[in-house]
């Protein structure tokens, strides 16, 4: 398998403090990554340097071999080929779920507007959201909401989809159905890096699980391994913790 | 019939004493403004020279062609005002170095002119450009007139829309340039769109003060309602037509006026929901 996403010794600070910490890291193509780590680890914030919503300060971020970090470069191009779905859907208020998926299909790929619309359709379809094309997000569950923003991430047809922490938001009840949505992704063979709190949903469905730390990498390996015999220490008290 | 229980008894009680007294401080109101004004010594007088019935219906048709005047300058001005003070606003929120004079601009100028009165720049210009020297149609007072509206104007309802651009949180402008739409789409299509929604209610009210204001340009000679009201005063020796001109004014303000508390209600329910 081929690298889809390499991260080497990325590190970012906000105000003398580094959140994100000498990180490495390797998402290969159709590949499903879990960051786990306590609240304020970095999780998010890597992920929205991997999406250029953040600079970094020093490292490489290479995208199939080319460095996406290049300060010089111009952004956009580089994030249409990158979904990101956030902890807070951060859906459009103003517009319809359809409009909501269409407008970077339109605006940005330069699409037609029907063609970009019949797209949307068969995308809800196939998430059973085709009942709420017309709705607009603020009559939507937490649930559907965070559905439809999966879905909008998804019609920029993007090679790597970066999920940040897409449950936390959500009541106990509304988890499975978006956690349904990941799991159909993943038999798709979607590329995905996705920070989450829900471990045993990490174990079930991640090739990989990286264990952050205070910025930085604690300890990489399949999750077996990782929740059954962690080599580090930190890991094995993280994870004693988390259980309960 | 069922039992009230103990609260709906308390309540009710109360709502009867509150209905009670409403009711009698509104008679007691109407009674002191229908029986003790007319005991005033002037009132006769003020009658006679205020509510006088003949001329109100002599001069109102006179008056409600004028106000045509007023809804024209003001259907002209209020395009112009949101143009203008969009545009304002946007300059004062570019952050691109190569804009900062612009920037600048737009600081500068909603400095200026929120510090003056709209009658004093429409005195200041209307008098003062046509001044210069310029040769007709180009010294008309519509032009300035209307060129002062819109500066006084243009300068609160920039510092409006500035606030609503600042009132929509940077998780939309993220989520839109996570999709990969340029800063200048995503003020297009997402921040804008938004901004303004959320500030129509206040909008609105900058509406009904721009439509009352246009009034001020009867001092630089256009025959609008207030001069038209004017020039009546001075024939019939009487103050009925300005009374005249404020029912004008007033059907058409009161009806925008409860279209605003409308709207602003139905916001504020919105975000309690």
């Amino acid at each position: 398998m081929t690298a889809k996403l390499e991260l080497k010794s990325v590190t970012k600070s906000f105000a003398q403090q580094k959140v994100v910490d000498d990180v490495s890291l390797t998402v290969a193509t159709g590949e499903m990554v879990c960051l786990i780590g306590a609240s304020g680890s970095g999780k998010s914030t890597l992920l929205r340097c991997v999406n250029l919503l953040e600079a970094i300060d020093d490292g490489e971020i290479l995208l199939d071999g080319f460095d996406i970090a290049e300060p010089s470069l111009p952004p956009d191009p580089i994030r249409r080929r990158i979904g990101l779905v956030f902890q807070s859907f951060n859906l459009f208020p103003h517009l319809d779920v359809l409009s909501n998926i269409t407008l970077a299909p339109c605006r940005v790929l330069g699409l037609e507007k029907s063609i970009a619309r019949d797209q949307a359709l068969d995308l809800l379809e196939r998430f059973s959201l085709a009942d709420k094309a017309y709705s607009y997000p603020d009559h939507l569950s937490g649930g559907q909401q965070q559905r439809v923003a999966i879905v909008r991430a998804l019609a920029m047809e993007p090679e790597l989809l970066l999920l940040d922490e897409i449950t936390s938001a959500l009541d106990p009840e509304l988890i499975g159905e978006v956690l349904d949505v990941v799991r159909k992704l993943k038999a798709q063979q979607m590329t995905m890096l996705l920070a989450t709190h829900e471990m045993s949903f990490a174990r079930e469905i991640a090739d990989t699980v990286c264990y952050l730390d205070r910025g930085r990498v604690v300890e990489t390996g399949a999750p077996e391994q990782i929740f059954n015999d962690p080599v580090k220490q930190r890991t094995r008290e993280f994870l004693a913790r988390v259980s309960g | 019939m069922p039992q009230l229980t103990r609260r709906q008894r308390h309540d009710q009680k109360i709502q009867r004493r509150s209905l009670v007294i409403s009711g009698l401080s509104l008679v007691l109101v109407v009674f002191a403004l229908y029986v003790l004004i007319p005991l005033a010594p002037g009132w006769q007088a003020v009658k006679t020279s205020f509510f006088n019935w003949d001329i109100l219906v002599r001069t109102f048709p006179k008056l409600l062609s004028a106000f045509v005047v007023d809804l024209k300058i003001f259907l002209w001005s209020a395009p112009l005002i949101f143009v203008l003070s969009l545009s304002i606003a946007l300059a004062r929120n570019t952050n691109r170095p190569s804009l900062f004079p612009l920037r600048l601009f737009g600081a500068l100028y909603t400095d200026l002119f929120r510090g003056v009165p709209v009658i004093l720049l429409v005195y200041l210009i209307g008098f003062g450009i046509p001044g210069l020297g310029l040769a007709r149609p180009y010294n008309s007072p519509y032009i300035w007139g209307t060129v002062a509206l819109v500066l006084g104007y243009s300068a609160y309802v920039a510092e409006v829309f500035r606030a609503g651009i600042d009132s929509v949180h940077s998780s939309q402008i993220a989520a839109s340039r996570s999709l990969g739409l340029s800063e200048g789409e995503t003020l297009r299509y997402v921040v804008l769109p938004q901004a303004i929604r959320r500030q129509v209610p206040a909008l609105m009210n900058f509406v009904i003060a721009l439509l009352k204001d246009v009034a001020l340009l009867s001092f630089i000679g256009p025959i609008e309602v207030l001069r038209q009201a004017n020039v009546y005063k001075s024939l019939m020796a009487n103050f009925t037509p300005y009374v005249g001109a404020a029912i004008i004014f007033l059907c058409v303000t009161i009806p925008i006026t409860r279209y605003a508390d409308y709207l602003m209600a139905k916001q504020r329910r919105q975000r309690i929901a």
